[in-house]
């Protein structure tokens, strides 16, 4: 008997068990279903359903996961030995040791976020007896590229329990939350862990662990620096920094998980786009917002008004296009923005909602003094607006609608007509 | 004055067999039968007995709220069965019919002269008035009411629905009486939409507004072409006719005969021969569809297009309003990582490894498999692509969904039917079933504001 028998055997064994959608799950992970459409409906239907279109968006998140994991060995053994003298991708970033770290480090962030956020749509699938829906399958991938690198394994536990189910579950679900999940949960970690989600000691494997031997006089080694290019711009140091434009844009830079490399993330925004799954009015829209803000702030500094004693000269004169290329902002535009749930529903609401994430991104960069970044919180702050910014818009179609309504033409039905005719005659 | 409608948004949904264009005549179905489904709203209530003996053309039951309302047989024969469903709901009627068929005649109207009361009245007695339908509602027109305009979409845009030009070779004299008469019955125009290629019958008529509409599917569909030329504001009705429906009213108006007759394209992948046969409406489908022969033995037979269609069975009847029946194999079969794998045999209007888009001429085997599970609206912006009216196709449906009467009013629902929405659901990452989704709002709606 075929693997498909059987397994169609189970699935008619378990229809009506409470255990059923667990086992629905893994059934239809191996086979798409034998369900035909219902009458009175269309009678075909194209091939696309919801797996797919997650599916083709974690495509797109791979070679940033593979090129983080590279990147967290990268970073270690940089942090430790010293930059490498006349850089080469092959022979410095590509190399066994590297990826290793990026195997005891990453890999077990991917298999916890997975392991517990699938854990929790099961338990509440099986609770509620519906279907497990896919919704995680990108959450659960964007989150461990979304963390730093030296996050515990517990404390990820913890938020990813609590964004799923505050963030998710207690709305209805997949399709039916307000706030991105995956946001939820940084946003979780960030308020909750504070000393482990900024400073200088977490974006690179070993810096906390060296500095708490340090601090407990175990060790005589030099601390590891590893703060990020924003962190370094808020402080305003003023000096030179040692990364060039071609390593921001490549990403081998310091920073959460997955989101140094913009030019990964560009190819996986291209490939996004291409394949229609995510919006290009939100990403484009976004871009814009945040280059409009980077001017905005360059301006105010060539105009003299701030100087550089001011705490915000580091990051009000830093080019506003290289915005795009550090800190989270190009991952969130691509991967986080674009979200169809918690983001606008209308074409037209897509514009603003982008142009405000970009725009408020930067600025909470800038403005923010203890922690140099802002995308996380500007996109779960237009998901509470999205819904009103789509309103006015369909506002606005609700209007035209009504401004049409003054010409209507309505006729009397005939048995009125005969009656005012009748009317007439007795007057 | 006369105005093109090009539409952008859509989708051509290619299908193998297509008809083609050679007409058979279909073998003498025993049995033809009046299906209540398809009449939404209509409450019928009988005027013959089990066992009586009917004319074609002679009324078997009126509409409960429309008493002048009359449904007539296609054939002349015994009534020999009312199927019934639960609380005693008719379901089907079914005809015997006669070896030799007699019609019942109506006295015939100078259709130029005719008053709109006479026709009316004409039209309702003969049977002919359940082919006007009216919007909003999508259901059979009310016949104490006055339309704003007339709508009859010329156009076949669906997939492998059959071709109007070639349906109505020769009908030329029915349809303008029809024509004429329907002008009548509105004091506004007319609008008739043809293809922007081709020599349509409808090119020649006297009476009418002529559209020319091109783009791909649903830019037949008669909703589109309202939206774009004259949409419905609440409170405005607007009556659609379909073409070949035009052809029984003309007949009948010029000899006060109803005549059933009518061809119909058998079409879809399961046909061996696809073609056109001559046919009456209610006929059984195994009279004409053997004779073309199926491909496989697990096969689905709809009643009309893959898009609006109704299910049926070989051994079902051809529906009151369709000139199309199609044939696909069912998709009741498991595949391995279906979701997954890229796709090159099924169409698609995303990318996501579908490879539709390289070859947007390619004709497709499409079977009844959903390709997916039912899942709670998430993607956005996707309808819109295949959607050209001026409304939010999805806060439209989920306004119906949460039966928000304030919401289905302002974004529209008065302007759409059903078959407005089957793009979308044939695209719908989610599965929903959008068609019914808006066929309930409509219902809710008319039950509330009538």
């Amino acid at each position: 008997m075929s693997l498909k028998s059987k397994l169609h055997e189970l699935k008619l064994k378990y229809q009506g068990n409470k255990m059923a959608p667990a086992f629905n799950a893994f059934h239809t992970f191996l086979f798409s279903p034998d369900e035909t459409t219902h009458p009175g409906g269309t009678h075909v239907k194209a091939a696309d359903d919801l797996k797919r279109t997650m599916n083709t968006v974690i495509m797109a998140l791979v070679p940033v996961l593979l090129f983080s994991m590279f990147n967290a060995g990268y970073q270690h053994y940089s942090a430790i030995n010293g930059f490498p003298v006349d850089f080469s991708v092959m022979r410095d970033f590509l190399t066994w040791d590297n990826f290793w770290i990026g195997i005891i480090k990453v890999l077990p962030l991917v298999v916890v976020s997975y392991g517990v956020g699938l854990l929790v749509e099961f338990i509440f699938a099986v609770i509620k007896g519906h279907e497990v829906e896919e919704g995680y399958l990108v959450t659960g991938m964007l989150v461990p590229l979304i963390v730093p690198i030296d996050t515990p394994l517990w404390m990820l536990s913890v938020a990813v329990i609590f964004g799923v189910v505050i963030g998710k579950e207690v709305f209805g679900g997949t399709g039916m939350n307000i706030l991105n999940p995956a946001l939820t949960i940084r946003a979780f970690l960030f308020f909750a862990y504070p000393t482990w989600m900024s400073g200088d000691k977490v974006w690179v494997y070993g810096a906390r662990e060296r500095a708490e031997q340090i601090l407990a006089g175990t060790t005589n080694a030099d601390a590891i620096s590893g703060e990020t290019i924003l962190g370094y711009l808020a402080q305003n140091k003023g000096a030179e920094m040692s990364y060039s434009v071609s390593d921001m844009f490549f990403g081998f830079i310091p920073g959460s998980v997955g989101e140094t490399s913009a030019f990964l993330i560009l190819l996986g925004g291209l490939f996004l786009i291409f394949t229609k799954i995510a919006s290009w009015r939100i990403m484009v829209s976004a871009v814009l917002g945040s280059l409009v803000m980077g001017l905005i702030f360059n301006q105010i500094v060539d105009f003299g008004w701030i100087g550089e004693s001011s705490k915000f000269y580091g990051l009000m004169s830093f080019d506003f296009w290289k915005h795009l290329i550090v800190g989270g902002l190009a991952f969130g535009i691509v991967y986080m923005a674009t979200d169809p749930v918690t983001g606008s529903q209308t074409n037209k609401g897509k514009w603003y909602y982008g142009f405000f994430i970009g725009f408020i991104s930067v600025m909470i960069r800038v403005f923010n003094p203890a922690y140099p970044e802002g995308v996380f919180l500007a996109i779960l702050l237009m998901n509470v607006f999205a819904p009103t910014i789509d309103h006015y818009v369909i506002r606005g179609n609700i209007k035209r609608r009504m401004k049409r309504l003054k010409n209507a033409t309505i006729y009397p039905k005939d048995s009125e007509g005969k009656a005012e005719e009748l009317k007439a005659e007795t007057v | 004055m006369s105005k093109d409608i090009r539409i952008k948004k859509g989708l051509n949904i290619n299908l193998m067999g297509a008809a083609e264009q050679a007409t058979s005549k279909a073998v003498l179905s025993n049995i033809y039968a009046i299906q209540l489904s398809d009449f939404h709203g209509i409450t019928p209530k009988m005027l013959v007995k089990q066992g009586a003996e009917v004319k074609a053309g002679e009324p078997l039951f009126y509409d409960k709220n429309m008493a002048d309302m009359l449904f007539v047989s296609p054939v002349s024969g015994e009534l020999v069965e009312i199927e019934r469903g639960e609380r005693r709901r008719i379901l089907n009627l079914k005809i015997l019919a006669d070896k030799t068929q007699e019609s019942f005649v109506n006295p015939t109207l100078d259709v130029e002269k005719a008053s709109k009361g006479e026709l009316k009245a004409s039209l309702l007695k003969g049977g002919c008035w359940p082919f006007i339908k009216q919007r909003p509602y999508d259901i059979v027109a009310n016949p104490d009411t006055t339309p704003k305009s007339i709508f009859i979409s010329g156009y076949a845009s669906a997939p492998l629905q059959a071709n109007v030009d070639y349906v109505l070779q020769g009908k030329e004299k029915e349809i303008q009486a029809a024509i004429t008469a329907l002008g009548k019955l509105t004091p506004g125009k007319v609008h008739v939409s043809v293809g922007s290629s081709g020599d349509s019958p409808f090119s020649s008529l006297k009476g009418v507004e002529l559209h020319k509409v091109s783009g791909p599917h649903p830019a037949g569909l008669v909703g589109t072409q309202i939206n774009k030329l004259d949409p419905i504001n609440k409170g405005e009705l607007v009556w659609t006719v379909s073409p070949q429906d035009l052809v029984v009213i003309g007949e009948y108006l010029l000899t006060g005969k109803y005549n059933a007759e009518r061809l119909i394209a058998l079409v879809g992948s399961s046909v061996k021969s696809p073609k056109y046969y001559a046919t009456k409406i209610g006929a059984e489908i195994s009279t004409f569809l053997y004779a073309s022969g199926v491909n496989e033995e697990n096969f689905r037979v709809i009643n009309g297009d893959v898009l609006t269609g109704s299910k049926s069975k070989p051994e079902g009847y051809l529906g009151y309003y369709n000139n199309t029946v199609t044939v696909i194999p069912e998709g009741d079969d498991y595949e391995l990582f279906g979701w997954n794998k890229p796709v090159f045999d099924k169409i698609s209007a995303t990318r996501a490894l579908t490879f539709s888009w390289l070859q947007p001429n390619k004709k497709y085997d499409l079977d009844t498999n959903t390709n997916g599970e039912h899942r709670a609206f998430v993607v956005t912006g996707q309808y819109e692509q295949v959607f050209p009216m001026d409304i939010f196709p999805m806060q439209l449906l989920k306004a119906c969904m949460v039966k928000d009467l304030d919401e289905m009013e302002q974004l529209g629902l008065y302007e759409v039917a059903p078959e407005d929405f089957s793009l979308t659901e044939f695209i719908c990452i989610s599965k929903q079933p959008h068609q019914k989704i808006i066929r309930e709002g409509l219902d809710l709606l008319q039950q509330e504001i009538g």
